[in-house]
């Protein structure tokens, strides 16, 4: 392995250890009715990130398939939209556990549960959109339009939305939120590495999937010539 | 590119009134759906559920009118057009016809809306008309998009309402609230900043609307 190729793996690999180890061993303050449960910061807030980062991709892939048309910018797209929904079920599952112990509920009437909500359909979509046409060029280009359209749409949602009306969120109507947490060093000391050893996973997992896809193309297409050969 | 587009939305229109039943159908949908809703509910509904039932009526309308706007357009009258006129002129002409039919449909079914249930709590009736407008032409700027998606696949009626509902919520949401506050008798000055926020959709899904239509007229 060529480290000075792949050192970022190597840090991803490191974050992540020194996530989980001190997320579950270091000393977090006692707030009540959070409690232990505040460790999820190191773990449900990061996702978000790392979903964030790889839609951005993307779309940015998106973007530049319509002005290029290479296949490969519309894998980099598609893959991007594959690893950001699966970061996004992992924030889900790890939103509603915390709510289930804090809140009381797996799931409530909130902004920002409907934002996760709404982000997660709108890729559902996206696939289906893929799944339901058959031509790769059409294929590619429709869904580059949507997930620019709804990249675009989300963003407002989760920007605006919220600020309209109060949120039980943590960080929103007086309930503890990071800006809180910004007193404790000792937390933001985890926080920060967690969120950019998230970022890289989900960088590295896009990362995979695009080479696997690669190959798969290849050899769809040396198969191909040779059936031509035989036949 | 004003006079194409006058041309080009002369023609939708043109073509609405040589073929009624396409309306006609879509006027029918409307009032059958309110009465249904009216035989379920039996007795009318609390304000607040008046309103989100009366904007989820209006949604279903909305995107059955909007899905037919690229399917009825046969492959020879495609590539015509195609060839004589600009793609940012058919997506403004669609968007605008589209608006102007959604505006119809929001009247009607308004009208049909309180025969039907008996009731109009509107109290602050002019901010009730501006969200009204407003909520047109962003559900005509995103469904038409939507629409010349869908219509491009094989599957364009169940995906039409797929690709429509999350992108559509922030909009729909924005005008429950102004309506709900309309309802309520609110002052205009309170509903002020959530009128801004709907500009603001509509302005983003327009631009949007026009940049990306380019893209998906070409085959």
């Amino acid at each position: 392995m060529n480290i000075q190729k792949n050192w970022w793996k190597f840090l991803a690999i490191i974050l992540l250890l020194y996530t989980v180890i001190m997320g579950f061993l270091g000393e977090v303050p006692a707030r009540e009715i959070l409690n232990e449960t505040i460790r999820n910061l190191y773990f449900h807030v990061p996702m978000w990130f790392g979903m964030m980062t790889l839609l951005f991709i993307s779309v940015v892939y998106g973007i530049r398939y319509l002005s290029s048309g290479k296949t490969d910018d519309d894998i980099i797209a598609r893959e991007a939209a594959h690893a950001g929904v699966a970061m996004g079920i992992l924030g889900l599952i790890t939103g509603s556990l915390w709510a289930r112990y804090t809140w009381g509920t797996w799931w409530t009437q909130d902004t920002k549960l409907n934002g996760a909500a709404i982000t997660m359909l709108i890729y559902f979509a996206y696939f289906v959109l893929r799944g339901s046409v058959e031509d790769e060029q059409k294929k590619a280009r429709l869904s580059a339009v949507y997930s620019i359209f709804a990249f675009v749409m989300m963003v407002v949602f989760i920007l605006i939305l919220p600020r309209m009306e109060d949120s039980l969120h943590p960080g929103n109507g007086g309930n503890p939120g990071f800006n809180k947490y910004d007193l404790d060093s000792k937390m933001r000391m985890v926080f920060y590495p967690a969120v950019l050893g998230w970022i890289l996973l989900g960088v590295w997992i896009l990362n995979v999937r695009v080479r696997i896809t690669r190959i798969e193309e290849q050899i769809l297409n040396d198969y191909s010539g040779m059936k031509d050969q035989i036949l | 590119m004003i006079k194409e587009i006058s041309i080009l939305l002369r023609k939708e229109i043109l073509l609405e009134r040589r073929q009624k039943h396409t309306l006609n159908s879509l006027i029918l949908y409307l009032v059958s759906t309110v009465f249904v809703c009216k035989l379920c509910f039996r007795s009318v509904p609390e304000p607040g559920s008046w309103n989100a039932l009366f904007w989820i009526i209006m949604l279903f309308s909305a995107i059955n009118a909007a899905g037919k706007s690229f399917v009825q357009d046969s492959r020879s009258r495609f590539i015509y057009l195609y060839s004589v006129a600009s793609p940012q002129a058919i997506i403004l002409a669609k968007v605008i016809y589209n608006m102007l039919l959604m505006l119809l449909l929001t009247g009607i079914g308004f009208l049909v809306y309180i025969i039907l249930l008996g009731s109009n709590p509107v109290q602050n009736m002019p901010l009730f008309i501006v969200n009204a407008l407003l909520g047109s032409i962003g559900f005509s700027a995103v469904l038409t998009t939507m629409s010349a998606i869908s219509s491009r696949t094989n599957n364009s009626f169940t995906l039409m309402a797929v690709l429509s509902f999350p992108l559509i919520l922030p909009l729909l949401m924005t005008l429950i609230k102004i309506s709900k506050n309309a309802i309520d008798g609110l002052d205009t000055t309170i509903s002020y900043k959530y009128l801004l926020v709907l500009v603001g959709i509509n302005v983003i899904s327009g631009v949007l609307s026009y940049l990306l239509f380019p893209y998906l007229w070409k085959d």
